[in-house]
């Protein structure tokens, strides 16, 4: 099915954010999805992050450093943010597997310069915190607006990651074309 | 032009390339955990798509919880068991006969230079020892694979590290992997393979080499690799020895999947490892790497020896040397677990169990467990944890918990004195 994209956003400023930080592996006992809900970024330890505070359960957009997933293949951690309704990353760079892992749920891992992400950063501390994101995946546009300004950008995607997030995920694409 | 190991592998396996710089291959070997398969299964079942593309070329293990600790580990383990026995997966492996999955794959004659392995598991990039091209992958590449038997990847570049010189007395491939890592950075190789390559790796046997590949994913890497050689072949001649007249035959055959002299590299990193000391990290980042002697005297609550790193049998008889004759500190628990089965055995027949338990310490059965804090070895907040694990990000042992991960010898060390010691001053 595909997914929505954009909305409110969550920074978190830090580099190597890892899988273990976003879904502890302990709730990796669950075979289902919902059921990781409650965890989402749950060891991560940041200044002014709160796992259980509202900021997180209005995000739909998380935007942070570089090396963003890395540790870990569980695709718990994708999975994790696709039920608290997260369905677009944007950041300086990716772990390769969680990057594929987003595409392949169908969602959006969206890179972009580390001078462009600092911008973002900007905004947010300008609007203290809120900042909300709109993305035209045809066009490749992301759009950040907060305190009164906007931000635009444009951002590269594979032509073959675009047409997962087209097709829904990979187990769509695959199954109609192997 | 010449190629690379991948580059040659990846040429091999193309099925077909939907867009320019994505690259669907087939693959030979898709391996199994209980831990990211069952929602493949649940996924393929609601889609009413339940099939395997190969029963031969799929194997599966329950490892990292096992036996299971509870009604939802068992629930795990009971959808992989109940999916192998209903498409007639012969080679799966339940409790008695299992064991920490790139430990016992390989182990099983599974894995062969050229091949293209994927699993739901990042360290999947261990098979790479075998000159294949491995890569952990998530539950969705899993699941297509276990579907269609390929795999997308964009195709990656390759960073040649060759190591030279002499290793010293006590230095191991884990603290040569340790130091790669702390140059390369933790995301240094992402979207690359690390090609191993020099004298240090062609001295270094199966067990050895697969410690160095294991934490290629460390540094961000998609897999790593060593080149087919006669240590190659020699491991896995009772597997393959009906399908090649002699060694030198499959030598020839293996050697094919060998870089080319003027293959093409991203970048060469040259390390002469003569003065390499035993490395340890410090932090919560694989790349924060400083050696024994800095970190000298730091308190440890545990020991943990084995894991899809260091649970192979050398790696016991590193940590039973610096044990044998010795106890553990009151103030430390030390737990080993045999990665297999049979690495259980050899490591009983050669006397390494009786040493570990008269050093005081806890033998547990083959399974990932501690290493990522499911079970058999969970830290409490505050405590810290000697290693021969992989990852020692924040919490990964426990919440938390601190890891600092190090050589079987260092480890074994870090038991006997209760803090960080370097093996060579005992």
């Amino acid at each position: 099915m595909k997914k929505t994209f954009g909305g409110p956003a969550l920074f978190l400023d830090r580099a190597d954010i890892n899988t273990d930080e976003i879904i502890p592996a302990k709730y990796l006992t669950e075979v289902t999805k919902e059921a990781l809900t409650p965890y989402c970024l749950e060891d991560l330890k940041l200044e002014g992050f709160d796992p259980k505070g509202d900021e997180l359960k209005r995000a739909r957009v998380v935007v942070s450093r570089a090396n963003f997933g890395c540790g870990s293949s569980r695709e718990h951690a994708p999975w994790v943010f696709e039920v608290n309704d997260i369905h677009t990353i944007v950041a300086e760079s990716y772990a390769r597997i969680f990057r594929q892992n987003m595409f392949n749920c169908g969602m959006l891992a969206i890179e972009l310069p580390a001078a462009e992400i600092q911008r973002l950063f900007d905004l947010e501390e300008a609007a203290a915190g809120k900042v909300e994101v709109e993305v035209h995946l045809k066009e490749q546009l992301l759009i950040a607006r907060g305190n009164g300004r906007e931000e635009s950008f444009t951002f590269e995607i594979s032509p073959f990651d675009k047409a997962l997030v087209e097709a829904g995920g990979w187990v769509e694409y695959a199954d109609a074309r192997y | 032009m010449g190629q690379t190991t991948a580059e040659k592998i990846f040429a091999a396996h193309l099925r077909d390339e939907p867009f320019p710089g994505t690259r669907v291959l087939d693959i030979d070997r898709v391996l199994c955990h209980e831990i990211t398969t069952p929602v493949a299964i649940a996924d393929l079942e609601w889609r009413g798509k339940d099939r395997v593309f190969d029963t031969g070329k799929i194997k599966a293990v329950i490892d990292h919880v096992t036996p299971s600790k509870d009604s939802k580990t068992a629930l795990q383990a009971k959808m992989l068991r109940d999916w192998a026995h209903r498409h007639q997966i012969k080679d799966f492996f339940d409790v008695g006969r299992n064991g920490v999955c790139h430990a016992l794959f390989p182990e099983k004659g599974y894995i062969r230079p050229g091949f293209t392995v994927i699993m739901g598991d990042s360290h999947t990039c261990t098979h790479g020892a075998f000159g294949a091209f491995a890569a952990g992958v998530g539950t969705t590449d899993l699941e297509v694979g276990i579907l269609k038997g390929v795999c997308a990847f964009r195709e990656p570049t390759t960073i040649r590290v060759n190591l030279t010189g002499t290793l010293q007395a006590g230095v191991v491939a884990k603290d040569v992997i340790l130091f790669v890592i702390g140059q390369l950075g933790v995301n240094g190789a992402t979207d690359r393979v690390i090609e191993f390559h020099g004298p240090i790796v062609e001295a270094m046997s199966m067990d050895a080499r697969m410690t160095l590949c294991n934490m290629a994913i460390e540094a961000g890497g998609t897999c790593g690799i060593c080149q087919p050689d006669m240590t190659t072949v020699n491991y896995l001649w009772p597997f393959i020895q009906t399908e090649f007249a002699n060694r030198e035959a499959a030598l020839a055959e293996y050697g094919k999947w060998c870089a080319d002299a003027d293959a093409q590299y991203e970048k060469v990193l040259n390390i002469d490892v003569s003065t390499l000391e035993p490395q340890v990290t410090f932090g919560f980042k694989p790349d924060c790497v400083k050696t024994v002697k800095e970190m000298a005297g730091t308190r440890v609550d545990q020991v943990y020896i084995g894991t899809c790193t260091n649970g192979r049998i050398e790696d016991l008889r590193q940590a039973a040397e610096v044990l044998k004759g010795r106890k553990i500190a009151d103030s430390v628990r030390g737990i080993v677990s045999p990665a297999t089965p049979k690495i259980f055995q050899e490591a009983l027949a050669e006397g390494i169990i009786q040493i570990f338990m008269d050093a005081g310490f806890c033998v547990t059965n083959p399974t990932c467990g501690a290493c990522l804090g499911m079970s058999n070895g969970v830290l409490a907040e505050g405590e810290v944890c000697a290693s021969t694990s992989n990852r020692n990000f924040n919490g990964r042992m426990g919440k938390g918990g601190m890891v600092h991960l190090m050589s079987p010898a260092s480890a074994a060390a870090a038991a006997i004195t209760g803090v960080i010691t370097d093996a060579r001053t005992l």
